[in-house]
């Protein structure tokens, strides 16, 4: 059975990765999980400096799904080469780093930086919804999100370029579009949506950041529905995100035109859900005799 | 040994009109907890909710673990009608626990409601003279008294209630100033060791710093996986960010900046 998936010039042995700021930077997972057995990994977002993140309470639960503001708390990208990135190259898995800064000249330079340093991969954040600047500014707004796709382009040469969507735009089409014609290699989406819940007891948010990003099944069927429409509206590859908890989860998205799908809060639920996952794609595979898992992606209108 | 396990329930026993007493029997070979260490349990078999929730673990019994949890809410509540046979899939043991008190301390045990759970394991591994401070709301809410008093070991317990229904009238923080200003000023290498509600744990503190005791607290925090990824129950520390569930739930007294 194939269960190769080529997202640009980056092969992954198998459709199934990790989504960002669920799976820290492996180590955690490595009790409950092969990471040898993962397409990649994606790693907690990276800043050029360390960030604090936000104050607790920092994450909720919500019907089927949870809303968190962790505010993209990380140990900066001096820290990850030296003490995280050694780890992770010990596994035969590829590495995917999710960046992001203030202005595009952070994006830049974090992605040269990460690029020399011989990641497989640089996923650019430009869509959480917990920090006051950059994240979610830089890709609402299709111009700024084109220069910003096209500097980093242009400061990488290994590097895969993967442009993480937000799901907070009027039109997912013209988004992939803008990322596609800036030169990104791949989109990912979706990112959480921006969300809120209040405790009707003490009548305050249940997040001290107020608001913050919903994930989980709760958000699928819109994921679904806007890797469906990115998908149908560029050439390049789409790597499917959002509530993926199960295998028909996973090959939903891959219906809907993921090429490859990233698990999120999931794994937080089931640490070895993307081993369960992966498990599930070759049964599935086998049981509809299919042979190479490619030829199911974007299949639900024959695309 | 799998941290990531499945357990059946062996019974879920109501204490009192909110508490309950759940024993779980590993399916598999499971690691050992510590003191202080605590689970991840799946409460329902749905996506609603979504997430497992943490509990300390009471004790261990010949066949399974022990576990108390209040119904607070969707996911306690679901708990609370779990019946013995049901299978349930649990994260654990999880964080630091408490270290194993010193030889030449007096661990002081400090619980206030069921953070119990947690004292009540340390307190079955302590060796030598000790002290345990527990309050509750009410009598009713004192679900462990006798269990401590049981204890065959040279432990003085202290109890107390908000309500004066039973032991002293008022906190634990106050019963705990009160004997520090009579006999207890006699020990001087008293340890701290409590767990219980954040207001508690925070006027203890204050108490320690004013009295300079050294000691150690465990805090509750809203997680989502137990194992350290989400970061969602981090607490600010004079070291810089920590997760309870993780560098946690077990913190230095005095490392903790409370917000």
């Amino acid at each position: 059975m194939d269960l190769k998936v080529t997202l640009g010039k980056l092969e992954l042995k198998n459709p199934v990765m990790t989504a960002s700021g669920t799976f820290g930077y492996g180590e955690e997972y490595s009790e409950f999980v092969d990471l040898n057995t993962l397409g990649a990994i994606v790693v907690k977002g990276i800043s050029l400096q360390p960030m604090e993140g936000n104050p607790p309470p920092r994450i909720c639960e919500t019907s089927c799904g949870m809303l968190n503001a962790i505010g993209l708390q990380n140990i900066g990208v001096k820290k990850f080469l030296k003490e995280k990135l050694p780890y992770l190259r010990q596994f035969d898995t590829k590495v995917v780093v999710n960046v992001f800064g203030n202005t595009v000249q952070d994006y830049v330079r974090l992605s040269k930086t990460l690029d020399d340093a011989g990641v497989d991969a640089i996923e650019l954040n430009v869509s959480c919804p917990n920090v006051k600047k950059g994240g979610i500014a830089f890709g609402t707004d299709k111009k700024v999100l084109g220069k910003l796709v096209a500097k980093v382009k242009k400061s990488v040469t290994n590097a895969v370029v993967i442009t993480k969507l937000s799901p907070n735009v009027s039109s997912i089409p013209e988004f992939s579009r803008a990322a596609e014609e800036a030169g990104s290699d791949v989109i990912s989406l979706i990112n959480t949506i921006p969300g809120m819940a209040i405790d009707t007891e003490t009548q305050k948010p249940k997040l001290a950041n107020i608001t913050g990003g919903l994930s989980g099944p709760a958000i699928k069927p819109i994921a679904v529905r806007m890797v469906w429409e990115a998908a149908r509206s560029v050439a390049i590859p789409v790597i499917g995100i959002g509530g993926i908890v199960s295998t028909e989860d996973a090959i939903e998205f891959m219906l809907a035109g993921a090429t490859a799908v990233q698990v999120g809060t999931g794994n937080f639920i089931n640490p070895k859900a993307t081993a369960e996952i992966l498990q599930g794609i070759m049964i599935y595979l086998g049981g509809k005799g299919i042979h190479t898992v490619k030829s199911i992606v974007g299949k639900v209108c024959g695309k | 040994m799998d941290r990531y396990f499945r357990a059946k329930v062996l019974s879920n026993i109501p204490l009192n009109t909110t508490t309950y007493l759940l024993t779980l029997q590993p399916l598999e070979q499971v690691r050992k907890p510590f003191p202080g260490q605590f689970y991840m349990i799946e409460t329902g078999s749905s996506y609603d909710p979504l997430l497992k929730r943490p509990f300390s673990y009471l004790r261990r019994t010949p066949d399974g673990i022990q576990f108390l949890y209040t119904v607070r809410g969707k996911g306690t509540h679901l708990m609370s009608g779990f019946q013995a046979e049901r299978t349930v899939r649990i994260i654990g043991p999880l964080g630091n626990g408490y270290p194993k008190p010193g030889r030449t301390s007096t661990p002081f045990l400090i619980a206030g409601g069921t953070g119990v759970a947690s004292i009540y394991s340390l307190a079955e591994e302590v060796a030598g003279k000790a002290y345990v401070l527990y309050g509750a709301r009410c009598r009713e809410d004192l679900i462990m008294l006798s269990e401590i008093k049981k204890l065959k070991k040279d432990i003085v317990c202290v109890d107390c209630t908000d309500d004066g229904s039973c032991g002293l009238k008022g906190t634990v923080v106050e019963a705990l100033d009160k004997l520090l200003a009579d006999d207890l000023s006699k020990i001087p290498t008293l340890m701290l060791y409590a767990c219980g509600p954040g207001p508690m744990l925070r006027s203890l503190s204050q108490v320690a710093l004013k009295k300079g005791l050294k000691g150690f607290v465990s805090l509750e925090e809203n997680m989502a996986c137990g194992f350290g990824a989400c970061l969602g129950c981090t607490v600010k520390t004079v070291k810089g960010n920590k997760r309870v569930c993780k560098e946690g739930p077990v913190f230095p007294i005095e490392e903790i900046v409370w917000i």
